[in-house]
């Protein structure tokens, strides 16, 4: 696979998670799910689309720890290397 | 009102005697006559039918103009449907600012005959397609048949018992006399219930059709001796119902009364009704009982009239044999179905609706497109356009509901307009 950048990540995640419910321009890193309404059904539909685009598996416990918009981009930017 | 001496109805909780009255305090609808419950009484009132090309859709329902782009996302399309009647149910009571209730005492019955099938659909194709594992995980909380009740009490606080229940086409009815016996009984002080429908897919159409179900004409006309099956059609109805001392105390404009619920079945055959009405004459005679009336005090009824030529008949026989022959000829008989196709689930509901409407307005819709009679169906099905109820005495306008079902499943509920 392509080298994938954070930035590259960053736009699909938005992208994705205001498809969801939230305003892409109220989504920033600093954004907890719980103040922009994603719940846990949310970020399954965003693991599988994860997994499409980059080929990365995020099971559910990877989930639980996810606090903020960050976190996740953090962590599947990890994933992907 | 019947004191209690009905033996069919257990004291209500508490040990008195009295059964709780149970007010209709809000009405909701979306349905192919338009967003609103005002639409579908007015519309069907004037004559106007919202049938198109064989199916009766809500074409005026944009789901993305009435609700968040989350609840969209989340809802199949009857819970959509439901959501927004009973927004509008909810805001007719008066309920938008605060719920008048401790929201344990506040419960919803939404009822549906088939459920999530747009999402079934949806997802049957993802997993033939892209396989299982990429399914949704919103595909079960949007397909299951509860699914529009849970969205209404989580919108809304309700921490009362909220649930569903199918029964096909009597689904919305016994949803509203299930509503009933939780007030009566003091389960509950207030229910927000209803039914909705959304099943205008190919694979609905398809399913309905290889029953021959369906009308080849694609009219809706019951009671005529021209119908030939039902149309197929879509969309939600809700009422707010309130323990009747209760909303008089918070000064709530009360529309009307649900007065009584009977329900049989017929155990006879999976689709067709059992041809004397028997049951289905019980069905109307218990709910009258329940209500503490006898047929001199009907007004009005609101068939289920389906336009298959089985359901019509046997309804006709079963009013003929609950009312008595000579006080069924008197009493007006209308259908919803001439107007906006069989909603199925949401049905009884969408019925109840226009019934309390009726009531309050004391216009009675006609059967559109009734022209033919049937020597199997001779009542006064009110041809050609609406006409003034006519009262008797001082007493409420009176009404019965009608619904009959797939499965053999008959309900009937007495509803009662605003005190004069």
């Amino acid at each position: 696979m392509a080298t994938v950048t954070a930035e590259q990540v960053e736009a699909r995640v938005v992208e994705t998670l205001a498809s969801f419910g939230p305003d892409a321009d109220q989504i920033t890193r600093d954004s907890t799910f719980e103040e922009l309404d994603i719940d846990s059904l949310d970020l399954v539909e965003l693991a599988q689309v994860v997994e499409d685009d980059y080929g990365v598996v995020l099971k559910g416990e990877d989930m639980k720890e996810l606090k903020t918009v960050g976190d996740a981009i953090d962590l599947i930017v990890s994933r992907a290397e | 009102m019947s004191a209690g001496a009905d033996s069919t109805v257990p004291a209500a909780a508490g040990g008195g005697p009295m059964k709780r009255r149970v007010a209709v305090t809000g009405l909701g609808a979306v349905t192919p006559l338009g967003v609103g419950a005002a639409p579908l009484y007015e519309r069907w009132a004037a004559g106007e039918c919202g049938i198109l090309d064989g199916a009766g859709a809500c074409t005026e329902f944009e789901p993305s103009e009435l609700l968040s782009v989350k609840e969209v996302r989340r809802l199949d399309r009857f819970s959509q449907l439901a959501l927004v009647a009973a927004a509008e149910a909810i805001g007719d009571a008066g309920w938008e600012a605060e719920l008048p209730y401790d929201p344990f005492r506040a419960g919803c019955i939404l009822a549906t005959g088939i459920g999530g099938i747009q999402t079934v659909e949806a997802q049957l194709d993802v997993q033939r397609e892209r396989g299982a594992e990429r399914m949704s995980p919103l595909g079960i909380p949007a397909q299951m048949p509860n699914a529009a009740a849970a969205a209404i009490s989580m919108k809304y606080g309700l921490k009362g018992q909220a649930f569903s229940v199918t029964s096909a086409c009597s689904s919305g009815a016994h949803a509203i006399g299930c509503a009933l016996r939780m007030i009566q009984y003091g389960d509950a002080d207030a229910v927000v219930v209803g039914g909705s429908e959304a099943t205008l897919t190919t694979f609905g159409f398809g399913s309905f059709n290889a029953m021959q179900a369906l009308s080849p004409s694609g009219i809706s006309r019951p009671f005529d001796a021209r119908r030939d099956g039902f149309v197929m059609g879509e969309g939600a109805a809700v009422l707010v119902l309130e323990e009747a001392s209760a909303a008089e105390a918070r000064g709530a404009t009360v529309l009307g009364e649900v007065a009584g619920y009977g329900s049989t079945s017929d155990a006879y055959h999976l689709t067709a009704p059992e041809p004397s009405g028997e049951a289905a004459m019980r069905a109307i005679a218990l709910a009258m009982a329940d209500a503490g009336i006898g047929p001199d005090e009907i007004d009005y009824i609101n068939a289920h009239g389906t336009s298959t030529q089985l359901n019509d008949a046997a309804e006709t026989a079963a009013i003929k044999r609950a009312l008595g022959e000579e006080r069924a000829h008197k009493i007006p008989v209308s259908s919803l179905k001439s107007a906006t196709g069989h909603l199925l689930g949401a049905a009884g509901a969408a019925e109840a609706v226009a019934t309390v409407k009726t009531l309050v307005t004391r216009i009675i819709p006609p059967t559109l497109g009734y022209e033919v009679p049937d020597p199997e169906c001779d009542l006064d099905y009110v041809p050609g356009e609406a006409r003034p109820l006519v009262l008797s005495n001082g007493r409420p306008a009176t009404a019965i509901s009608n619904s009959f079902a797939f499965g053999g499943h008959n309900v009937a509920l007495v509803i009662r307009g605003p005190r004069p």
